[in-house]
């Protein structure tokens, strides 16, 4: 066997209380497709920021060996000028510049500091010719549908005279005729001689195009299996995703379900910009008082669009379908009417969505209910001092006090300053979306008992999550929803990680 | 009082010289600018002979001011949402202009010309909020289009004339004095209004304070040791009588804009820090996107704050043109920048969520004084644009370098 032009030796990565990687190991061979897969927050990002120099050497532990060679990038430039070029899933192209600039964008074709406009055009053209898209150069990029875009990143990889080229989640925006055209090209390109690594939750395209593949769990390697010869199944791979001890890491709670609070019936939302494409499709659901309901899905099913849209149609247009609350169809097309009828949503950015980060902890609990603690517009400042208070006890909200400002506090307890918020609205309907991303796993755990005691309260809940195991840990039911279908509705005594993993990755028909 | 201070500082927890200077630099952003506006009047008094504290001058700081720190208490409210508002020296002209034509050409009275002129301002805050919160046009072209615009309409309704000669009423707002004939002159020693004014204002700020410290210490919620507390309200009360003091002793006493100033200074400070409308609008500049998945109606918000500003605007069209007893077409030029400056001196960040009323006042005083100081050294204007200038910049550079190492200490 000849020797791997890649190897990762036992890279570990810390981030302030979290090890995000523990000596993972990773050998891809020269010229072939590598996958790599695993659950949302497994380490594959992170494992690869690290081999394009994101985060730079020294900031981790272990050894990169690149074609033979110890390699200690300092930068993406650093990498890049070996030959590794990794490809984002958000794309980072700049919308106004044309095709050909963006090619050349920070590589410009020039003279004499002077920009050389043919030579440029003419080189993109070649490039483009290559990827197989038919567009002249000078098209601006936002003129262009993500399918090209995807296509022009990679004519960008190719004029940096690419080695070794990462996908991360190449297709997830992509519709079914553009993702087969990038599979073919990644075959086209292994034919060229260059090697890809792809990250992909789509099992049946890693089968189709990968000749193996890496799973990460947890920060750790768990197999690398050779799939060339289709002897791996989709099941196969799903085990080594999802297959990890879940005892004692969630509180225990005996569910004591009463009526429907919250019916969702023939739910369409479309894409706020493009109004053509279609985001969450046709979707039914329905929770109970005291229920805590489920919602699996991988990044970029529609999850948190599905919620956003209930909540207050805060996300999307040409929204259709109906809602019932207590029976009753409602109206709530805006955040003020969904809290009126007792909707809450916990957003998954807590730091972009949920909080008022230049802000203290008061102001933000009572955010989304001023009016409760006002009269005739008025605000009792020291009744939202003792509210505040009483929540950072209950909570546990760990700061020196009610005064102190958000963005100074740690992730889990910033979770508990969002939800002391919604608790403080006092819904019917909480909406929790990745109630437990960035946080460690002590919080985890307690983060997890308020969702419990809420519930026992009465509350109807839906927890959006990527963790399987958060979710069968924690849920009555769980649906599953895949490209803005919801493909399965399982109660918890049923779900297995397996069978929901089946039906996150169903392609639609 | 300088024993029972301590007393008190023991009780809390026991200090230190270090402990106390550690406190004092967590609050020095909160108190750096009275700081600054102190050592201010300081340099020139000292640098002036004296000149800057007699009390005509005083007198004379806040009138020449008080237009533009009734724009700046609107402005720092646009600049706490995260807008701008170029406009205001425009409005402000247009509306002078619009009454002078009421006073003159119409013959309307006094009182109704200024109901009209306030309502003017509001429809024209109208107009620039509509398109910033429900059109969705950037504040910074909206009202650089009002300056454009309503400068231009100031000069068609006058016909590029000035129109002076206003009725003394009419002239109170701007130039005027409160009962300046109130006690028979044989007895004015000092001024008495202004000393019962004086009086009373001090009266309620240590009772407000007192109470609102006794309530919170009855919950159980106050976290302010009572050394600073007591430091504060003391500096209150010395700032205060001693404007009291140099006010009464002047010749005509306490100017009415100068009241006026400080019931608009404590109103909307509390609407700032008290109602839902003033939480509101921090939470739209401290986070757009929260404050909407907050059930906040961001719009209207907006939209509000520009009537707001619209108003102010043309309450002080109305001083201005009271005090120079004319309303001409080029009124108000560059007022728009001062007011800016005012907020921004006064703490409120560029990206919004930050600032208060009370900083952007002082701001605009540390101006003032600059403008006023200067003036009586004799330096040219040349000079004075340009001092103002680094005085700006370095305001905001000192707050930058404030919170980077604030930041890099939470780290």
């Amino acid at each position: 066997m000849t020797q791997p032009i890649l190897e990762m030796r036992g890279i570990t990565k810390t981030f302030p209380g979290v090890r995000a990687l523990d000596g993972v190991d990773l050998a891809v061979e020269r010229g072939e497709v590598h996958a790599i897969c695993g659950e949302n927050g497994a380490g594959k990002s992170t494992l690869m920021k690290i081999l394009s120099g994101v985060y730079p050497h020294g900031t981790y532990d272990g050894d990169i060996v690149f074609e033979g060679q110890t390699a200690s990038f300092r930068d993406i430039k650093d990498s890049e000028h070996s030959g590794i070029v990794i490809i984002h899933q958000e794309l980072a192209l700049s919308p106004y510049l044309s095709i050909a600039e963006n090619i050349f964008l920070g590589n410009e074709r020039s003279r004499a500091g002077f920009v050389d406009w043919n030579a440029t055009n003419l080189e993109a053209s070649k490039l483009l010719k290559r990827v197989g898209l038919r567009v002249n150069p000078v098209t601006r990029a936002q003129d262009i549908g993500v399918g090209a875009q995807q296509l022009v990143e990679i004519a960008k990889a190719l004029s940096k005279d690419v080695k070794l080229l990462i996908l991360d989640e190449p297709t997830a925006a992509l519709n079914d005729e553009d993702s087969a055209h990038l599979l073919s090209l990644v075959s086209g390109l292994k034919a060229e001689g260059i090697t890809s690594i792809i990250i992909s939750h789509k099992l049946n395209e890693i089968r189709a195009i990968a000749d193996s593949v890496t799973i990460i769990r947890d920060g750790k390697t768990i197999e690398t299996l050779g799939i060339h010869d289709g002897s791996v199944t989709e099941d196969r791979i799903i085990k080594g995703m999802v297959g990890r001890d879940m005892a004692h890491r969630y509180p225990q709670r005996t569910p004591s379900i009463g009526e429907e609070v919250l019916r969702v019936e023939g739910w369409t939302v479309h894409h706020p910009q493009e109004h053509h494409r279609v985001i969450v499709d046709n979707a039914h659901l329905n929770v109970r008082a005291g229920e805590i309901v489920g919602i699996a899905g991988l990044m970029g099913a529609g999850r948190t669009e599905l919620a956003m849209s209930i909540f207050g149609h805060s996300y999307g247009s040409a929204i259709s379908g109906r809602l019932y609350k207590n029976g009753k169809e409602i109206k709530a097309n805006t955040v003020g009417a969904a809290i009126k009828h007792g909707i809450a949503y916990a957003t998954e950015d807590r730091k972009r969505y949920g909080l008022n980060l230049i802000e203290d902890i008061k102001r933000n609990i009572s955010g989304a209910a001023l009016d409760k603690l006002a009269s005739l517009g008025w605000v009792d400042g020291k009744q939202e001092t003792v509210v505040a208070n009483d929540y950072r006890r209950s909570m546990n909200i760990k700061a020196p006090s009610v005064s102190a400002i958000t963005g100074k506090l740690s992730g889990g307890n910033q979770q508990k300053v969002v939800l002391s918020k919604w608790m403080f609205a006092d819904p019917d309907v909480l909406i929790l979306d990745e109630p437990t991303r960035g946080i460690d796993v002590g919080a985890k755990y307690e983060i997890y008992t308020i969702i419990n005691k809420l519930a026992a309260e009465g509350k109807a809940i839906i927890v959006i999550s990527s963790e399987l195991p958060e979710l069968l840990g924690i849920c009555d039911r769980i649906y599953t929803l895949a490209e803005g279908v919801i493909t399965a509705e399982v109660p918890i005594a049923d779900a297995t990680p397996e069978y929901l993993m089946q039906h996150m990755t169903k392609e639609k028909d | 009082m300088a024993t029972s201070v301590k007393d008190a500082d023991v009780k809390t927890a026991p200090p230190s010289i270090k402990d106390g200077f550690v406190f004092l630099t967590s609050r020095l952003r909160q108190i750096g600018i009275f700081v600054a506006l102190l050592v201010i009047v300081t340099l020139f008094q000292v640098l002036t002979g004296g000149q800057l504290l007699q009390s005509e001058n005083v007198s004379n700081i806040i009138v020449q001011n008080s237009y533009i720190l009734l724009l700046a208490i609107g402005m720092v409210m646009i600049i706490i949402a995260g807008h701008i508002d170029l406009s205001v020296g425009s409005v402000a002209a247009f509306v002078g202009a619009m009454s002078g034509v009421m006073i003159q050409d119409w013959g309307l009275p006094w009182w109704l010309t200024l109901i009209l002129s306030l309502a003017i301002g509001a429809l024209v805050g109208a107009w620039q909020g509509f398109w910033v919160a429900y059109v969705g046009i950037p504040a910074f072209i909206v009202t650089l289009a009002g300056m454009l615009l309503f400068r231009g309409l100031a000069q068609i309704t006058l016909d590029n004339q000035r129109i002076s000669g206003f009725p003394d009423a009419y002239r109170q707002l701007g130039g005027g004095f409160l009962f300046p004939g109130l006690f028979p002159p044989e007895t004015n020693i000092l001024d008495w209004t202004t000393v019962g004014l004086g009086l009373i204002s001090t009266a309620l700020l240590v009772f407000s304070q007192l109470r609102g410290r006794a309530a919170r210490r009855k919950l159980n919620l106050d976290e302010e040791p009572a050394a600073w507390f007591f430091t504060k309200l003391g500096f209150g009360v010395v700032v205060i009588l001693g404007l009291t003091y140099l006010l009464a002793s002047s010749r005509s006493g306490t100017p009415i804009v100068l009241v006026v100033l400080g019931i608009l200074a404590v109103a909307y400070s509390a609407v700032m820090n008290n109602s839902v409308f003033g939480r509101h609008i921090y939470a739209r500049g401290g986070n757009l996107q929260a404050a909407q998945l907050s059930g906040v109606n961001t719009k209207r918000i907006d939209f509000m704050l520009f009537v707001n500003m619209g108003v102010l605007a043309a309450l002080a069209g109305l001083v201005f043109t009271g005090r120079l007893n004319s309303a001409g077409p080029g009124a108000g030029n560059l007022f728009e920048l001062d007011a800016i400056a005012a907020a921004f001196i006064g703490g409120a960040a560029v990206t919004g969520g930050v600032g208060t009323v009370i900083g952007a006042i002082t701001g605009g005083l540390i101006m003032g004084v600059l403008n006023n100081g200067m003036s009586l050294l004799g330096v040219g204007t040349d000079y004075q644009q340009f001092i103002k200038g680094m005085v700006l910049l370095l305001a905001v550079a000192f707050d930058v370098f404030n919170k980077r190492k604030a930041a890099s200490a939470a780290k």
